[in-house]
């Protein structure tokens, strides 16, 4: 299988973000999921004081983005096999392409456009209230390897 | 020129009050616990550990967003700092230059990050007017076996083309 295709399977949200919550570092950023499915996996970050990076102005951290855009890609290989992979991230790159506006939510939406057996590559765009003009996009390379005693 | 001649042991203390000042400028650094411990022109970056930087509670490992953000801090900082002290008279602990900001930054996980203390070191490849390239590097037991490294491109601060908010 080459592409993901928009008719993928859904997981349950409470589902998805209960595994989100059972991160840690997801859990202290406040990462919420808002959908999770094999033809992508959305997950937002509120703005907070104490993720910025200039207190001058007020803009988040990119390493705060980066977390957020990780997440979301590691959780987006995750569900790109059904049943879902155990998963971790080899490679990911980030372009900062502005800073997100201090006081609004991130939000990052992250889609497997390849998979072979074991690695999925992920690709995540982050907006801020402006949908028209990403804040950051990232591509990210992620082993996959069965969920210990799933079958392939 | 400076009318009088400083002393080393105050040049060392006003060197350390500002970098001092650097990081404590950063809210989210501070968030994460980063401590940057300066030996000469060399500097460390030190990522405590602490049971919220992890991801995956099962092997368990730090998480990646963790190290990339503890990468991008430490190449940062690295950057600013370099760029300071290049003009030692004007190092003011009370009037920092804005920090340089990322265009992109690249990360390679060589190994799981363990539950314990991190640390890592950076090297600006090239710092221009306008942008820098730095390299940089996280270890955990032993400094020959990083666990995750990273490039990273940044607009310097007050360089031509910069400033666009």
């Amino acid at each position: 299988m080459s592409e993901t295709t928009e008719t993928g399977p859904t997981f349950p949200l409470s589902q998805a973000q209960a595994f989100i919550e059972a991160l840690p570092h997801a859990r202290a950023l406040g990462m919420r999921i808002e959908a999770c499915g094999a033809a992508g996996v959305e997950m937002s970050m509120a703005w907070d004081a104490r993720f910025v990076g200039d207190p001058e102005t007020g803009v988040i951290h990119g390493g705060a983005v980066s977390a957020l855009m990780d997440t979301a890609a590691g959780t987006m290989a995750m569900f790109s096999r059904d049943p879902p992979a155990v998963t971790a991230t080899l490679g990911l790159r980030i372009d900062y392409m502005r800073s997100a506006t201090p006081g609004e939510r991130v939000r990052c939406r992250a889609v497997c456009f390849h998979r072979t057996r074991s690695v999925a590559f992920i690709r995540v765009t982050a907006w801020d209230d402006d949908a028209a003009r990403p804040v950051a996009t990232a591509t990210g390379s992620f082993t996959l390897d069965p969920l210990p005693g799933a079958r392939r | 020129m400076s009318a009088a001649p400083e002393s080393a042991q105050s040049r060392k203390e006003r060197r350390d009050a500002a970098l001092a000042a650097l990081v404590a400028g950063v809210p989210y650094a501070r968030f994460l616990g980063i401590a940057i411990e300066r030996r000469g022109d060399e500097l460390t970056a030190l990522l405590p550990f602490q049971p919220s930087l992890i991801g995956n509670p099962l092997i368990p490992a730090l998480h990646g967003g963790a190290t990339a953000a503890f990468l991008e801090v430490t190449a940062i900082i690295e950057l600013a700092w370099s760029a300071l002290i290049e003009d030692e008279a004007a190092i003011d602990p009370a009037r920092l230059p804005r920090m340089p900001k990322t265009i992109d930054f690249s990360i390679d996980y060589l190994r799981p990050g363990l539950p314990r203390d991190a640390y890592a070191r950076a090297r600006v490849n090239r710092s221009g007017r306008r942008f820098a390239s730095v390299h940089v590097e996280a270890w955990q037991d032993s400094r020959a076996r990083p666990f995750a490294t990273a490039t990273g491109h940044f607009l310097m601060p007050g360089g031509a083309g910069a400033g666009d908010g």
